[in-house]
This record gives structure tokens, sequence and C-alpha cells, in this order.
């Protein structure tokens, strides 16, 4: 070394970086993943890679050639975006779908706003909404479809279990939510629906296929989420007060006519709530990044869901409370932090 | 339980690889340049001219005002010029370069090994020593110690502590002062307390990764109603003030006040082992300790060197320079001071001053920095800021030049510490730009 290095202070570096965080939530999606696979086939593997590889894809050729700087696709966040849209959407989706999803989650939502750290609302829940809203057939059928990839052909425990298995058939209709939604609004009661449909929280915890791929397994995204938490990727703060707001404003409900409100578990335990919780409410971009700011968005996002599940025309709204939310987080980022006292402080 | 302080804080690894090296004299030598800019403050008025003869100890330059030190000769020889000469920065300063001829000391200076115990001086004489004897404090900062021993009018202390946290990594020179002359730093600081006036208690604050020092500190305060050891958790950055004074007293300094606003008045462990050498032994402060360190196994020592001394040499005795002068290949950096606030050395020839507490040698690959990504608003520098500031919006403030809104999001605030810049996961350079940014602001004031 013929010359010194001069920089200054701190000549140290914690090699933390983003690659690294964006791996570890990869990582933490993987449960999930998995569980939809073991469950719905590969079908549900079909989705996940078209939805990672139009990822991947359309932020390189933006980068590249619309941009025309060096491609940012390294940085494993469009991974991070496609497999979270993946989880997002119904096993039976085809593929030209998940490609348009992917188009508006990179294309419309991240790139247009510059990129990486400078997107204003989650890429891939704007892509699933998109979706919803262009093709809501599409969007709410969550049965398998009988292609090559179908559950009769690929459905594992099936396989293995035999067709007497124990386990949830693989061609079912709509999600819980779904079911009550309409059950309700059509005059019955939370007991006759549940003695007609059996809703099992058993199989929401551990896995069934009615919804997205990743609201498969409620225990595969509490995995994924202790995962995040002992990586140190993310701070509790947000999923709880989420998690917490829903459970108090359910058991509200819950408490004040039984018959007309689903409990809270069943709250906490159905549609994406947990995936949304845990996965999307805590992109580090589109989240407040003090604690007092942390607690506003949660407690917003667990009010809005409740209040779209139970008033509002789609039964399930954790994506819109999410992407609510995302729009008051820069006026949540104004939030000063408090400084040492003024005063001395004897503690 | 151990305490800490409680805002913020990272936990860089210790390589504390020196921490069973002892004290090692460095030889004598050959030349030293001994910079006027010692010290915060004005810098020292030389008192010799080319040609003096000067004795080891002997006054070179008088303090240019209060808040300032004065200078003594660390070696005996000539004066062979009073110039500007380029400090360690390649910053030129004025210097007094003395030739080394033997060792000859002043008179009345007692450098028996023997400790002192009996404290006769008032109080009056203890402060009159130590602002005599050029104290400066040796954590850093080397702020003036009698001006920090003279709060202003109307705050009264209540505590002294003193600092043996030495959170930044590799640094074991405070650690191997406290195993070695743990009598002495307690004496310096009973001196320094004494000074504060009546009432006044005494704590040490020592990091939990040296339990050598807490017990040996705990044992030698273990008769003493004044004293108390504290162990503190190792955090960085605990050895600053303010932090210092939150882990141990659980009071906060308010933004732009004295740490002595909250009682406290906090002095390094190695400013008051000089105390006790000022004080006790009649001995001004021309000698300290560092660290020599590095990942190398065999360049890692704890030497006492004489203030001035070129920074080759040292590095040279310790085996890190090659044999034409150049520093080894495999190192690429020289850190003056710890990982974390230290400078970078940009010349070698630049000498050591009283408060140099390390000299660390990185290779590329520790140090060289990574190209800086995009913000993803991780809200990492926010979780690590002790200061509880906002890095992230400090740093996009600063490079649109924004300078209101840095005041008002407090960015004088900031202690330097490195901690936001260390945790980036995206590589940007938070401080780099807070400081130029608060550097820029600081000169219009003045203009103004």
């Amino acid at each position: 070394m013929d010359k010194l290095l001069v920089s200054p202070a701190p000549h140290l570096h914690s090699k933390e970086n983003t690659r690294r965080i964006m791996r570890d939530v990869i990582i933490a999606l993987m449960p999930s993943v998995l569980v939809s696979v073991y469950f719905a086939g590969l079908s549900a593997l079909l989705v996940v890679v078209v939805s990672v590889a139009g990822c991947v894809l359309v932020e390189h050729l933006i980068v590249r050639y619309l941009m025309r700087k060096k491609t940012t696709v390294h940085d494993l966040s469009a991974v991070v975006t496609g497999l979270i849209l993946a989880v997002n959407l119904p096993v039976s989706s085809p593929w030209w779908m998940v490609l348009i999803g992917c188009i508006a989650a990179i294309g419309i939502a991240k790139m247009t706003f510059g990129g990486l750290g400078h997107n204003l609302f989650n890429p891939a829940l704007v892509g699933r909404v998109f979706l919803l809203i262009s093709f809501p057939v599409q969007m709410t059928n969550w049965s398998v479809n009988n292609s090559i990839f179908s559950s009769e052909t690929w459905n594992l425990p099936k396989i293995l279990l035999g067709a007497q298995g124990q386990l949830p058939d693989a061609v079912s209709g709509a999600t819980p939510l779904g079911i009550i939604k309409e059950g309700l609004a059509n005059g019955l009661t939370m007991e006759t629906l549940s003695q007609q449909y059996d809703f099992s929280y058993w199989q929401m915890l551990f896995g069934h296929i009615d919804g997205s791929l990743g609201e498969a397994s409620a225990l595969a995204v509490l995995v994924g989420f202790a995962y995040l938490l002992f990586r140190k990727v993310i701070k509790p703060l947000i999923p709880v007060s989420i998690l917490f707001t829903v459970a108090v404003f359910s058991a509200i409900l819950w408490l004040l006519d039984p018959s007309m409100n689903a409990d809270p578990l069943f709250h906490l335990l159905t549609g994406g709530l947990l995936l949304g919780a845990v996965f999307m409410a805590t992109d580090y971009t589109t989240s407040p990044m003090s604690p007092p700011g942390m607690l506003i968005y949660g407690v917003g996002i667990g009010v809005m869901t409740m209040i779209i599940r139970v008033w509002g025309v789609y039964p399930e709204g954790v994506s819109f409370a999410i992407l609510f939310m995302n729009a008051l987080t820069p006026l949540l980022n104004k939030i000063k932090p408090i400084p040492y006292k003024k005063e001395v402080s004897r503690g | 339980m151990s305490k800490t302080f409680s805002i913020g804080g990272i936990h860089p690894d210790d390589c504390k690889f020196s921490r069973d090296c002892p004290i090692e004299d460095f030889p004598i030598p050959k030349r030293v340049y001994i910079s006027m800019n010692q010290h915060l403050g004005m810098p020292a008025v030389p008192v010799v001219k080319k040609g003096d003869p000067v004795r080891v100890g002997q006054l070179i330059a008088e303090p240019a005002g209060f808040v300032s030190a004065p200078v003594h000769a660390s070696v005996s020889g000539t004066v062979s010029d009073v110039t500007p000469y380029p400090d360690f920065l390649g910053k030129k300063v004025l210097t007094v370069v003395i030739d080394t001829d033997g060792d000859q000391w002043e008179e009345g200076i007692d450098r028996s090994p023997e400790i002192r115990h009996e404290i006769t001086s008032s109080p009056e004489d203890v402060f009159k020593r130590i602002s005599e004897s050029g104290i400066v404090g040796l954590g850093g900062a080397a702020f003036p110690t009698h001006v920090k021993l003279t709060p202003p009018e109307g705050m009264k202390p209540e505590y002294l502590i003193l600092n043996g946290a030495e959170c930044e990594p590799y640094l074991t020179a405070d650690y191997r002062l406290m195993l070695e002359h743990g009598q002495e730093i307690l004496l310096g600081g009973e001196l320094m307390r004494r000074t504060l006036g009546a009432g006044v208690n005494g704590i040490i604050g020592i990091e939990a990764n040296k339990p050598r020092a807490i017990e040996l500190m705990r044992e030698l305060t273990s008769k003493s109603l004044q004293w108390k050891v504290v162990p503190l958790k190792k955090r960085y950055p605990q050895g600053g003030e303010k932090q210092l004074i939150d882990a141990v007293l659980g009071r906060r300094v308010a933004s732009f006040a004295l740490p002595v606003s909250t009682g406290a008045i906090v002095q390094n462990v190695s400013t008051a082992y000089a105390v006790y050498e000022a004080v006790q032994k009649n001995k001004p402060l021309i000698s300290k300790v560092l660290t020599v360190s590095s990942s190398d196994s065999s360049i890692q020592k704890n030497y006492r060197f004489r203030v001035g001394t070129p920074i080759m040499d040292i590095l040279s005795h310790a085996g890190a320079m090659e044999k034409d002068g150049g520093l080894s290949p495999q190192f690429a950096k020289v850190v003056n001071g710890g990982p974390m606030m230290g400078k970078p050395v940009s010349n070698l020839e630049g000498p050591v001053m009283k408060s140099t507490s390390g000299l660390l040698l990185f290779t590329e690959k520790e140090t060289k920095r990574k190209e800086p990504g995009e913000c993803i608003r991780c809200a990492k520098c926010f979780e690590a800021c002790p200061m509880r500031l906002q890095p992230y919006l400090l740093y996009q403030l600063a490079l649109a030049g924004r300078t209101e809104e840095l005041e008002e999001h407090r960015v004088f605030d900031c202690i330097e510490c490195g901690c936001c810049l260390y945790t980036c996961p995206a590589h940007l350079p938070l401080l780099d730009q807070i400081r130029l940014a608060r550097n820029a602001s600081l000169k219009n004031k003045r203009k103004k």
C-alpha cells in the first residue's frame, strides 16, 4: 500500500447491508411458500416462480432500458416484492395475470417513484389491489383449476395420505371471511354458519387452501415472524399493534352481539391479516420510522381492516388498510423524537 | 445489575486484543515534535527559541488565556526549531522541535515508582498544579482540565465520575492503566474531588468487558465512603460524557446544556493518573499510554510514549513499517484514536499528542467504505443514535443545504459518535454529511 486510506470516522462498519436484510425476508417467507406448495401442489409453485421472475425482469428492464442505469436487481428487493405478491394471489391465478400484477407492482408502484426506498406504497400490495379491482372473478376464485398443475394431480397430502386423508379437500369455494360476510348479509347468524361450515381453528393455524397462497397457514407466517424478530430485521411494534387492535375491535363487537359477529380468534387467524401484519405492514420504506408513528400506523391498519371486514363491500380489508396507512406514513414521519429533556431529570 | 445509557447505542465487537499486554516504556525518540495545539482552546505560546537547551518537564510554552494549557518538554536536548510543522492530519501547526540528548529531568520531579499516598496540598494548590502541569482531558477531546474543574457560577457539582468505560473497540490503554496504576488513579480522582468542594461523591464507571479492572477498583475503594465503582453494560458510546452521566446517574444532559448542569463532572481515568503525577510527583503531562493494535497478533502493544514522538517511530517499533520507511503493505489505514471516533492519519511523520489514546492499523478489507446505496428508511440509524436524532433526515437536509431545518432538528446535539454510519445497511455517509453541514453552519454563525 503506497498511499494511506484517509476517510473520516467511523472506520468500521457493522457489515449490515440491504441485500442481507432482503435475504432474511426471503428466508422468512419460505415457510409460507412451502406450506402452500405442499397443499396446492405445483400450481402454487408456478404462481411463485412467475411472480418472482416477473418482478425481477420488470425491474431489470426498466432500470436498464428506461432509466439507462446499472441494474439494481442484485439487491434482491424485487425478489421480495415478487414473493409477497405471490403469497397474496390465489393458487389458481393464470400466469398472465400474475405478470400484470408484477408490472403494476414494480413498474407503477416502485420504479415510477424512483425505485428502492422512494416508493410511497407497498409495491406488492399495489400489484395485488390492481389485480383485485381489474380481475375480481379470478382474484376471488379460490378453487384450483384443472390444468396439469391442478391439485388433483399434484396434491402431496392426497398422494401421501390417500383420498381418505384427514387433510382438507383441495377444491373449495369461498374463504371463511367470505362465507360469513355473505351469510350474515343474507340474514344467517354465526351459529348457523359455523354449524354449516365447521370452521376449524386448527386448520387455519396449520393449513388449508381457502385463500391466497400465504394465507394457507397462520403458523407458517408466525414462524417467519419469529425469524425476522430473531434476525432483528423488524421490530414487533407494528405487527403487534395491528393484531392487538383487531383483537380488541372484534372482541367488542363479538361481546355486543355474538350471533352477528365472529370471535377475535376467527378474525386473527383468517384472511391475510397475519401475512399483512408481518410481511407487508412492516415494509421499511412505506412504514413510519419512529415508535409513536409505528403505533399510530399499526392501530390505524387494525381499525381500517375491521371496518372493511365488518361494514365494507369486500370480505377482506388488510390490503386496503395497509395502503391507506402507507399514504399517511410521510405525515407520521413528521413526528419529532423527544430529545433529552430540557430540565434535568432525576431518575 | 450493570447500568447503561437509555437511548440508542451499538454493540461493535470489542477487539481488545492488547488487553493482556503490559504497558511498555517507549524508547526516547531522537527528535520530538511538540505541537502548540495539544488542547481545545487557544494554542499555547512558545517561551523557548531555537538553540535553547531544555530538560524533561521544562515549560516550553505558556497558555494563551484561561481556556488553554501550558506545554512542557517531553525530552531533554536542544530546541532545533520553533516552526509550523505538519501534524498527523497534514495541517501545519506551530511546533517546538527538540533534538534529544540523554534524559536530563528538571529538578524537583519525583521519578521514583513509590506511590505517595498522603495528600498534603490544599485544594487551591491542587488546582494550581493541574493548570500549571498542562493537564487536558485524555479521553480524546483534550479540553483543559482546570477549566472543567471550574463549574460556572451557580452550578454545584455533586459527583465526580471517573470515566473507565473505554467503550471504543481495540483500545486498552485505560484498562492497562487501571490494572497497573489503580491506586494512583484513585489518588488523582481524590485530589480532583477535593478541589470541587465538600460533599462531592466519586464514582468510577467501568464497562463489564473489563472484569479485572472492576474487581481491582472495587477492592481499592472498599474502605472508602466517598468512592464507589459502577459496572456498566458493554455498549458504545458509553464513554461519551452525556451517555456516561445517563448510565451512572440516570440524569440526562439537555440540549446545549453543560454536563455539569446535571451535577456531574466527568474525567477520564488517564486524566486522573496525570493529576496524581502532577500533584504528588510534581511531574507535568509529558507522557501518556496508548494502544497500538491491529488484527495482526504481532502488532498489539500498550506503550507509554513521550508527547511529540513521531507516529512513524512508534509504528516501526511495533513492527508495522517496512525497512524503506513505508507502511507495511497489509495495512491501508492508520487511525489516531479509536475506530469509531479516531481521526485518519495522513502524515506518518506527524507526532502523537497528549490525548492520543491509540494508533490502530486497518487492512483495506476491514476499513474501506462500500459504495453507498439507497436509503430504504429502515430507521436503524435512528435507533442507534444516542442523542435521539434522525440521522437519515439530517443527511437529506444536509445534502439539500437546508440549514435552518438542520438546526430545528438539533444538528448541534450530534456528538459525532458514528453509530449512524456504522449501522447503515445502505452504507450512506450519514455522519460525513452531517459534520460538513454543521461546520458550514458554524462558520456562517461566526460571520454574523
